[in-house]
């Protein structure tokens, strides 16, 4: 579903060469690496946040090394969320779909379902800076998830949760991931998330990406 | 009293030195001396803004009691004597205060329509001359104002701003631009800061929904900025207010023509009318800080919505 192929990433003084992987369809990839080996950049390259110097980025069969990010159909969920202060929870669930001129009623049955899936129905009228860390993570997946996309793209969605929340978060993820079979990509140092969601963990070492398990392994 | 608690707290430390007696008392006397050296030079600017306000109303009210006790009825010459009501009923000062509160509000709205992309360019992306560019905008605030009048009038010597020079040159638009020329470049600077203090990802979390460039901006840079932009227009619009120098060369002070209130205050000064000038200032004060309070509160309330 999502390969890299030979990717080189410079910028400034730091500098990643020959980044290869492939994720296969509906998998729940983890990216594990010590802070500051690039994980993070990996991910926005994915998602086209950040260009490549050279190398190639397949999402479904398809090249989009150069595409625009709006039009590669990756939901993001950053690591603070970065929600939007001036919306609320409800326009947050219907920002992508607005944006796509989805008609009323669709757009209310989306926000409506996610809002059930997600456990946030009574937040919905909230705006951003009346959440807690975990709401707001939440509130962030929802508006991920709001378009359908073909790939999620977390970025330590759990790190700056306590450890109750992370494991209720985590839970969440699990069900999120059954229910839409959506193929994600996780950034994490953390070895219990691993364990909990993973289907194959990958590793960033020295400027090298190795599969270090699969969930048959 | 916490920081002196700590600071207490650390002699009962097991390990490391400790900080004797007469160092924790030093620390609470410098902490004093600190603090009352801080006020004070603070207090200082505070009182010297505060007694420059208070003089003027006190002239003016001073101008008001003697025009009464010269008075068979000290109530109503108390009314329709004073400075103040004497300006507000006067013509042209009349006209020169609609002028000012007209072309101060349409340069301040145009600053902010310049300075918001300004703003977001210089704060958002890296480009060839972005240091040199930034420099060019600071020039209007460190020009002497007498400078950006003269400069904009030979501007409009050559072509193509001559073919419409007899329109803006000593006319109301001249007014306009003048205030705008200086106005804008105190707006583009507080936009630069709105946007450098708003967090890139919120776009760039839009961009990967899908949006645009623009949608990203119009749906979710632009509402975050919203406080920004008010601050921005008043900071423009108070620049504007008091905005003389270029006015005078570039404009002129044409009575009921392109007179506006600071070119009012230099008019009565020049023909001896001090209670005039000292009336028609204090007229500025109030709708400055008219201004400046339905501003903050404006924005109070936009920060908490």
């Amino acid at each position: 579903m999502i390969s890299l192929d030979n990717i080189c990433i410079q910028t400034g003084d730091f500098c990643l060469q020959d980044v290869s992987f492939s994720i296969p369809e509906s998998a729940y990839a983890v990216l594990m690496g010590k802070t500051g080996s690039g994980k993070t950049t990996i991910l926005e390259c994915i998602i086209g946040l950040r260009p490549v110097s050279s190398g190639t980025i397949l999402i479904g069969g398809k090249d989009v090394t150069r595409l625009n990010p709006a039009l590669r159909g990756i939901g993001y969920v950053p690591q603070d969320g970065a929600l939007f202060s001036r919306m609320t929870v409800r326009d947050h669930l219907a920002y992508a779909l607005t944006i796509r001129r989805a008609s009323r009623k669709e757009i209310a049955d989306r926000v409506e379902e996610l809002a059930t899936l997600l456990g946030i129905t009574h937040l919905l009228h909230r705006t951003p800076p009346g959440l807690s860390g975990g709401e707001s993570q939440r509130v962030s997946l929802g508006r991920a998830l709001s378009f359908r996309p073909k790939v999620l793209c977390l970025d330590e969605p759990l790190s700056a949760l306590d450890r109750e929340t992370r494991e209720q978060m985590c839970e969440l993820l699990g069900n999120v991931r059954q229910q839409t079979r959506v193929t994600t990509i996780q950034v994490t140092h953390n070895p219990e998330e691993t364990q909990m969601l993973a289907d194959c963990v990958y590793r960033l070492e020295d400027g090298k990406v190795m599969l270090e398990k699969t969930s048959s392994q | 009293m916490n920081n002196d608690e700590s600071i207490k707290g650390t002699f009962d430390a097991p390990k490391g030195p400790s900080l004797k007696q007469s160092d924790v008392g030093n620390i609470v006397l410098s902490n004093r001396v600190f603090y009352t050296c801080m006020a004070t030079i603070g207090g200082v600017y505070i009182f010297l803004i505060l007694a420059m306000l208070l003089a003027d109303a006190w002239y003016v009210a001073e101008k008001t009691m003697d025009a009464a006790s010269d008075s068979a009825d000290p109530w109503k010459a108390m009314l329709n004597d004073n400075p103040v009501f004497v300006a507000l009923s006067d013509p042209k000062i009349r006209y020169s205060i609609w002028l000012s509160l007209i072309s101060c509000t349409l340069s301040a709205i145009l600053s902010v329509i310049v300075a918001v992309p300004i703003g977001y360019l210089l704060a958002r992306h890296q480009f060839p001359g972005k240091r040199l560019l930034d420099a060019v905008l600071d020039i209007p605030i460190v020009l002497p104002p007498l400078v950006v009048g003269l400069s904009l009038l030979i501007l409009f010597q050559f072509p193509p701003f001559s073919f419409i020079a007899r329109d803006v040159v000593y006319q109301i638009p001249a007014v306009i631009l003048a205030q705008f020329s200086v106005a804008c470049a105190f707006a583009v600077r507080t936009m630069k800061s709105t946007f450098d203090h708003i967090d890139p990802r919120c776009e760039q979390v839009a961009i990967a929904l899908g949006s645009s460039r623009s949608q990203a901006f119009g749906m979710v840079v632009l509402p975050e900025a919203t406080h920004g932009i008010i601050t921005a227009f008043t900071l423009a619009w108070a620049r504007s207010l008091g905005e003389f120098g270029p006015l005078l060369i570039f404009a002129g002070a044409t009575r009921m023509k392109t007179e506006v209130l600071s070119t009012t205050v230099f008019l009565e000064m020049n023909v001896g009318d001090i209670e005039a000038a000292v009336s028609v200032s204090l007229i500025m004060v109030v709708a400055a800080m008219t201004v400046l309070v339905i501003t903050r509160i404006w924005g109070s309330r936009e920060a908490l919505l």
